[in-house]
């Protein structure tokens, strides 16, 4: 089970640096989105995984670890709002600068220049 | 229980009830009383930190703890020396800022007021916590208020610089909650002295993932802090940004640098056992070529509010080899030239404001210009700051960097330690001076419409600029304090400690 969360944390984590090395916004608010994914399912396994145990509120031997779930909490409310500021500011730097490229200019093509 | 038991909390609650009364209609739509209420506040605020001050030096420590859920378990507020000379020296900015934005800033879009309170509230939160979560909580306060901050007035500028900023922010954020996942999967606890207490004994397999978690944490608090590979939004973000809320800025690399000390200069400190001072390594290079890259491109600058920005660079160096110094009187100059810098650049950020309205078209630029309507007054503070930011005598910045000099102690720290401080001395002073004879001297023509100043502008700088040779003046009184916040600090928090101090 271990190895199948972590293959899937890191998969994710990848997926999300690959995507915020592109110079738009629009794939960094994507590659934002699933990197924050990939922490959040890596904070809850911070404590270790368990199946079948209840939190720590019954009277039971072993219980699963209940702050990685509250910080996981924490971590979605927090990430949700930083997610829809990014998107509105995506949405307002593509108005006032007229194109989504993070520096506001898109780079000089030398290919594209070339083909026209 | 008297009101005054409290008092640990009442940084953090003032500004947040302050700022979510002023969102209700009665109060947001009437600029005039956002102004009396939010000065109102920041004067109690004041009042608050400075008796929690002398409340701390006269009992020690101060915690409280939230809930009533003791230490490990729930979340505590540790006030010791450090943390309340932070919170009184963000409650003095918060007062000059918002006294300075009554003068009419706080005209140019929605909320000024209340993203203030927010973004103070995230601070002194982020200087009191004694819990890691907690920590990169007051963090993203602190930051979301700061992005809608810094786009307040609007403009292309503000709008892309403000994309740099928030995008390198939250994979920050991210790297932040790595870490501390990291750190909690190992140490299995995320209250600071308990953290403290455990690294000791960790066993050797769980070292290195251990070890990973706080160099990431480096990285984050790197990024907060402007230090050298992570400096590069600094300047376009501090220059763009309104007068009164770069001013507030100048504040927001310190709690960078003040994580780094908390986590990296104690928790990871001397008494760590395999993981005492991994950091240090990483420190001394990043921290003198923090001061080498800032002063080259304050070399460059071509507008004051730039060449502040890369002056607070500077500092951030500065402060970096005072942390790698790794000794109690090292500590005690830091955080007395921590004082000095933060106090001092934001001064200069809001003196960069007034120049820039008197200058018309040619705003803070280096260009010849008509001259300024009040040229004497503003030159006359102008020299002061530049005196006390290039660290000559009279002034605080003198006696701070002969602090941070006299700490060092072996040849081999003195032979890097010395040119650095002092080479960037001399390059502030060559770039200071330049500045200073463009914007006052090199004048073209007359000055037809006669902008000046208003008076609360005049208060803001002058609150600001008066604790400078206050600083020297009661130099033995605030280096007492700055001693003993080292002694503190350095000296540690054990969970016992820490729980006895609750009872």
């Amino acid at each position: 089970m271990e190895l199948v969360y972590a293959i899937c944390v890191g998969f994710m984590s990848a997926c999300g640096i690959f995507l915020m090395l592109r110079g738009h916004t629009f794939t960094l608010v994507i590659g934002l989105t699933l990197l924050s994914y990939a922490v959040n399912l890596f904070l809850f396994a911070s404590g270790g995984l368990t199946i079948g145990e209840p939190a720590v509120l019954s009277s039971s031997e072993n219980y699963a670890d209940p702050l990685p779930q509250a910080l996981v909490l924490t971590a979605i409310v927090i990430g949700f709002a930083m997610t829809a500021f990014a998107v509105i500011l995506a949405m307002r730097g593509r108005a006032d600068l007229g194109n989504d490229h993070v520096d506001g200019t898109e780079p000089f093509d030398r290919l594209a220049e070339e083909k026209s | 229980m008297s009101l005054f038991q409290h008092l640990v909390i009442f940084p953090i609650l003032i500004p947040f009830f302050v700022a979510v009364a002023m969102l209700f209609p009665r109060l947001s739509n009437s600029l005039k009383k956002q102004r009396v209420i939010t000065v109102i506040a920041n004067i109690l605020m004041v009042v608050v930190a400075f008796s929690l001050l002398f409340k701390v030096e006269a009992q020690g420590i101060q915690t409280y703890v939230l809930g009533d859920w003791s230490a490990p378990f729930g979340i505590v507020l540790v006030a010791d020396l450090f943390s309340v000379l932070m919170v009184c020296l963000s409650a003095i900015l918060g007062l000059a800022v918002t006294l300075y934005a009554t003068a009419g800033e706080d005209r140019a879009g929605a909320f000024f007021y209340p993203l203030i309170m927010f973004q103070l509230m995230g601070i002194n939160g982020a200087f009191l916590t004694g819990d890691a979560f907690n920590l990169f909580v007051f963090f993203e306060v602190l930051l979301i208020a700061s992005y809608s901050l810094m786009v307040h007035g609007g403009g292309k500028q503000r709008t892309q610089a403000n994309i740099h900023y928030v995008f390198l922010n939250l994979i920050g954020s991210s790297l932040f909650l790595f870490g501390l996942g990291t750190l909690y999967g190992t140490l299995g606890t995320l209250n600071l002295a308990d953290m403290a207490d455990r690294i000791p004994l960790l066993a050797n397999d769980e070292l290195l993932i251990a070890k990973s978690g706080a160099l990431l944490l480096l990285a984050v608090f790197g990024l907060k802090a402007a230090m050298l590979p992570l400096h590069f939004w600094l300047p376009k973000a501090y220059s763009t940004v309104s007068t009164p809320v770069a001013a507030l800025f100048a504040i927001m690399t310190k709690v960078g640098i003040y994580s780094i000390w908390r986590v990296h200069g104690v928790m990871f400190g001397d008494q760590a056992g395999e993981l005492a001072n991994i950091a240090l390594p990483w420190l001394w290079p990043i921290a003198l070529l923090s001061i080498a890259a800032g002063a080259l491109a304050a070399l460059a600058s071509q507008s004051l509010r730039v060449l502040c920005s890369n002056l607070v660079i500077v500092s951030v160096g500065t402060l970096l080899v005072t942390i790698s110094l790794n000794t109690v009187q090292a500590t005690a100059a830091g955080i007395y030239y921590l004082l000095h810098s933060t106090i001092a650049c934001a001064a200069m950020f809001l003196l960069a404001g007034v120049i820039q309205q008197q200058r018309g078209k040619a705003e803070d630029r280096f260009v010849a210009a008509r001259p300024m309507s009040q040229s004497g007054i503003l030159g006359f503070i102008f020299a002061l700051l530049a005196i006390a930011l290039i660290g000559m005598p009279p002034l605080s910045g003198f006696v701070g960097k002969a602090l941070i000099l006299q700490s060092v102690t072996e040849a081999s720290q003195a032979m890097w330690v010395f040119p650095m401080i002092l080479g960037g001395g001399l390059v502030a002073l060559i770039a200071l001076s330049r500045a200073g004879t463009s914007l006052f001297w090199r004048t073209t023509g007359v000055n037809t419409h006669a902008i000046k100043a208003h008076p609360a502008q005049y208060v803001a700088i002058g609150l600001l600029v008066a604790i400078l040779p206050l600083m020297v003046i009661f130099g033995g009184v605030v280096s007492d304090f700055t001693q003993l916040a080292a002694e503190q600090l350095k000296g540690g928090l054990t969970l016992q400690q820490l729980n006895e101090v609750t009872k």
